[in-house]
């Protein structure tokens, strides 16, 4: 008896019943790393064009198993709930993959002409989208800070990828300072909020924290968790550490950190703000929402205010992804200010808005960074000038641009605008006077972002081209790919964006 | 005859049938000018097909009823529908929108300004036709934002790469003041969506996009103040881009610096998108804040008035004049739509189409001037009957036509307009009203004042001694082509006005039922 009894724990603590086809995404990364590795070893550093490809196909890979899950349909709960697949952690898993593809064919020619570590770039690159792919799955605390320091810990060494150039060695040094100091500040608030709640489940501290939420304890918790995520998605006033790591980094990997990695923490924050710090019914909200909407508030104009200063495209889009930013913080202000309320399905289509937002941010400006790697690859420069008279000499890279200017600056029928108007509508939702104080406001910086995306449609446009630009730029198969892969997506986005919508309306 | 299949299409061929125009355009090799211009030409010719197939299959006893229409499913997850419909409000729209652009495409065959390129700069153009042609068409609040922004990128081109010395100055001054106005109007119409209750007209449905719901809805289920708000925003969008005083200043910059082509589209058309509002979605979708602005709207409508007419009294450059004189022209529109009067909506329209033909042809004018001498100074100008007398003769009939000389259908614009305001709705006070009227009278007098003045300047006297040998070209066989249908249609309106009120009216008191 006591046998039997005895050898069924052990069998249970051996074999835990793991949902293999729920990790298979997951798996197929690791594989994917695991042969870079191996590729990298074997070739030495002579035929090393393998390695991107090999990462290539193993993203493509990945989406295989994405497709069965999404086809299967059910929520598949591992781990006691820590790790949850479902139709938003699919539809985010999906983006992570593909934005990291289209990083990698920005990447390829230049990785290759620098004459940089090929392998290991790759092998970084693809470690930091694991920790965004278990993140997408992560409900649990502990699982959410594992896989936002999996993402974390690749990009500092990615950002200082130019190992001879002092400005990427600043921008790696900068952002693994300020990374490694927001995560013990998140780590202190999570340690606090599991120090009154008890547990690290989102779904337990959600059913918990409505009615401790007046004590300090979790008020400070909620904030400095907070402050940790303004950090990482470097929000006002947290912001500083972006512009110079952003210009200093490798293009390519600026693309990623602004769009993939900047994802990850939205995408930490939408599951702990949401899953977590809603509490039941939206009790808890009234703790958190007013820093969300200074968080958001600050964003977008300090980031625009700076980014209208900008003279190089990179640095403009460092602080343009900061206003991009509080953009999509306004939903979470938004669902914040309508669960206050009691109505929390408005808190839910919000969320959908944020990732809506991200999908498309995305996109477009995956897109913007293409087209800037491919005119630095003349000039070797990011400067507006280097831009001018790109519709004489290279026209349809001018239309291309002009294209994810436009929709950046959420003009119809650019993909862009759907973005913006889901942000909007969620907090004309809201209602009540913070909310439409908001929204004006958003209104007024989506006037003002114009301005600095503008700046290099003229330049492209109306002004001449320098002497030594006359020649059409020359783009590489990978660059063409990537810009026509983005800018068809931004059109189609544009004119249908019921495909995005239904993604934000399936996730909640 | 099976209409059927065109009664369902019709619309949807009459915006897109320019953007399938301009991706052949944008295909074809940049050397193969000719093609590119035929290509343009009859895209813009078959649109204008499409537009007389709409205006002989419409039924003109019930033109209240919105017909053509097309109700497809779009984008579902913010209950936004594909839905364009037409009634007698839109037609004459669409038919001077859909018109114009063919004689814009004409008039720029061997005329287009530096730096040239005429495959982009028409495929700019028919781009601008489908926001243009969607705009007058759209039901459905979301289609008709995204219509009314389509329009920003051709036009901020047009007027950035093809314009006068300080076009990027202009070009953004254009942009950012309607990109301002849209973003508040997008506001103001989420807030229409999520306040006003359609549940009493639709079962289940209690959110809803639908511009036909909406405005039988009438903001029901709206508190005051909050209306107020609300048509605070969307004035704000539509005033812009009018322009009424004082959101005007984009325009006269936005004008002088515009090639001739674009100068035409803008004051035709994408004037009419802002006043087209006004009467589509802001009046009947907020009747009674449109009543407590209303006062406030004929006080800046009257201060266009008299401001723009002064304004164009201190220009020295003929076209910056031309220009002036809209703000003047679109203050009458505006003064019309502000009685809130079913009378003043049928002006209100009427004053649309007819500065849309006189204006827009003043600015052919302006341009074909500025392409003889070179120079729009009306002090260098002078003695244009003398050296080409075709062309002044029909300068001096376009500003008796502006200055609203009866007979001629700038009349049917503002005539009506001031009696309009003579009785405005009942709620508004007569007084306001009447004062009003008599400063708009007021501005018809300097009307003839500036349009004389620039007549006599250009038109009159002597050539000036550096132009007494120039060889100046009179009007062309292109130009000819291009302006007879709108000076025909000057003489037409003019004469038999009823061709356009007969259409307007019953769809106008369709509209305007609430403040009756």
């Amino acid at each position: 008896m006591t046998t039997t009894l005895l050898g069924e724990s052990v069998r249970s603590i051996a074999t835990p019943a793991i949902d293999w086809h729920a990790l298979a995404p997951a798996i197929v990364i690791v594989a994917t790393i695991l042969a870079i590795l191996v590729a990298e070893l074997v070739s030495g550093r002579r035929d090393p064009g393998r390695t991107s490809t090999i990462a290539a196909i193993g993203l493509l890979a990945t989406l295989v198993p994405v497709a069965t899950l999404a086809h299967d349909g059910a929520d598949r709960v591992l781990f006691g709930g820590a790790f949850v697949v479902d139709d938003y952690s699919l539809a985010l898993t999906a983006f992570f993959v593909l934005a990291t593809y289209i990083t990698v064919l920005l990447s390829v020619d230049y990785i290759a002409e620098g004459d940089y570590y090929r392998g290991e770039f790759y092998l970084l690159l693809l470690t930091a989208t694991l920790g965004m792919v278990i993140m997408a799955s992560a409900r649990d605390l502990i699982t959410l800070f594992v896989a936002l320091e999996t993402i974390s810990i690749p990009t500092f060494v990615l950002a200082a990828f130019r190992k001879h150039d002092r400005a990427s060695n600043e921008a790696g040094v900068k952002y693994y300072v300020i990374g490694v100091l927001s995560s013990a500040i998140m780590l202190y608030g999570m340690s606090l909020i599991f120090g009154v709640t008890g547990t690290t489940l989102l779904t337990g501290i959600s059913d918990r924290i409505g009615a401790i939420s007046d004590e300090p304890l979790v008020v400070v918790g909620i904030f400095l968790a907070l402050v940790g995520f303004a950090f990482k998605v470097s929000a006002v006033p947290f912001h500083w550490w972006a512009p110079d790591t952003y210009e200093g980094a490798p293009t390519p990997v600026t693309a990623y950190l602004s769009v993939a990695s900047k994802a990850g923490g939205f995408v930490a924050l939408i599951s702990i703000v949401y899953f977590g710090f809603l509490g039941d019914d939206g009790s808890a909200a009234h703790a958190w929402w007013p820093w969300i909407w200074i968080l958001a508030a600050a964003s977008m104009t300090l980031g625009n205010l700076a980014a209208l200063r900008q003279t190089n495209v990179v640095r403009m889009l460092a602080y343009s992804s900061i206003a991009q930013g509080g953009f999509m913080l306004v939903p979470f202000a938004a669902a914040g200010i309508a669960a206050a309320d009691g109505r929390t399905d408005v808190a839910a289509t919000a969320m959908g808005a944020v990732v809506v937002y991200l999908l498309v941010y995305g996109v477009m400006n995956l897109g913007a960074f293409a087209v800037i790697i491919g005119v630095a690859r003349r000039t070797g420069s990011a400067e507006m000038s280097s831009f001018a008279g790109l519709f004489r000499t290279t026209p349809v890279l001018a239309v291309a641009m002009t294209a994810f200017m436009a929709a950046l600056a959420g003009i119809p029928p650019l993909g862009g605008w759907f973005a913006k108007f889901v942000m909007f509508r969620s907090i004309v939702d809201a209602g009540t006077g913070w909310g439409i104080g908001l929204a004006v406001l958003a209104a007024v910086n989506s006037v003002v972002a114009f301005f600095y995306y503008f700046r290099v449609v003229t330049e492209m446009w109306f002004r001449p081209a320098a002497d030594d630009a006359e020649e059409p730029i020359r783009m590489p198969h990978a660059l063409v790919a990537a810009i026509a892969i983005t800018s068809a997506l931004v059109l189609i986005v544009g004119v249908f964006p019921q495909i995005f919508g239904r993604v934000g309306d399936a996730a909640f | 005859m099976d209409h059927s299949w065109f009664d369902s299409w019709a619309l949807t061929l009459v915006v897109f049938t320019p953007l399938v125009g301009a991706a052949i355009v944008m295909l074809l090799p940049r050397e193969s000018e000719s093609t590119v211009k035929l290509v343009a030409l009859l895209t813009t010719l078959l649109t204008l097909g499409w537009t007389v197939g709409i205006l002989t299959g419409f039924d003109y006893d019930k033109s209240e009823k919105l017909q053509f229409t097309v109700n497809k499913s779009w984008i579902d997850v913010i209950n936004s529908r594909y839905h364009l419909a037409i009634d007698g409000i839109s037609l004459p729209l669409l038919a001077l929108s859909a018109l114009i652009t063919v004689l814009c495409v004409i008039y720029s065959w061997n005329h287009f300004p530096e730096p040239h390129n005429p495959k982009a700069f028409l495929a700019l153009v028919l781009i601008l036709e489908v926001g243009m042609n969607g705009t007058f068409l759209a039901q459905d609040l979301i289609l008709f934002f995204i219509f009314f922004e389509v329009v920003l990128l051709p036009m901020f081109f047009m007027i950035g790469v093809w314009g006068g010395p300080n076009r990027i100055y202009a070009s953004i001054k254009f942009f950012l003041f309607t990109l301002f106005g849209s973003a508040l109007m997008l506001i103001s119409f989420l807030a229409l969506y999520f306040k006003v209750d359609v549940d009493p007209l639709v079962r289940g449905a209690q959110h809803s996009f639908d511009m036909v719901l909406l405005t039988r809805a009438g903001g029901a289920g709206i508190a005051r103040a909050t209306a107020n708000l609300i048509f605070a925003g969307m004035f704000i969008g539509f005033a812009i881009k009018v322009p009424m005083f004082p959101f005007h200043t984009w325009l006269p910059d936005a004008h002088t610096e515009a090639p001739t082509v674009g100068s035409v589209l803008l004051a035709a058309v994408l004037l009419k998108l802002g006043t087209y509002g006004f009467v589509r979605i802001a009046l009947p979708m907020l009747p009674e804040a449109a009543e407590s602005w209303a006062p406030w709207i004929g006080l800046l409508a009257v201060i266009g008035i008299i401001y723009g007419a002064l304004g164009c009294l201190a220009q020295s450059d003929m076209k910056r004049l031309i220009a002036f004189s809209s703000v003047a022209h679109m203050g009458f529109v505006m003064l019309a739509i502000a009685t809130l009067t079913s009378a003043g909506v049928n002006a209100a329209v009427f004053g649309m189409v007819a500065h849309g033909l006189i204006t827009g042809m003043l600015f052919f004018l302006a341009g074909s001037v500025q392409h003889a001498y070179h120079t729009r100074e009306m002090s260098r100008l002078g003695g244009l009957l003398i050296q080409a007398p075709k062309m002044g003769w029909i300068l001096g009939f376009c500003a008796m036509a502006s200055l609203g000389l009866p007979g001629l259908a700038g009349f049917w614009g503002e005539f009506p307009a001031l009696l309009a305001a003579f009785q405005p709705a009942p709620g508004l006070s007569d007084a306001v009203f009447r004062t009003y009227m008599v400063i708009g009278g007021l501005g018809t007098v300097l009307a003839a004042g500036y349009l004389l003045w620039m007549l006599q300047k250009v038109a009159f006297g002597r050539p000036k001694p550096e132009f007494a040998d120039a060889h100046i070209h009179d009007v062309s066989t292109f130009e000819w082509i291009a302006w007879t249908p709108i000076l025909l249609l000057i003489v037409l309106l003019g004469i038999l006005p009823n061709i356009i009120f007969s259409v307007t009216d019953p769809a106008v008191l369709r509209i305007m039922a609430p403040f009756s």
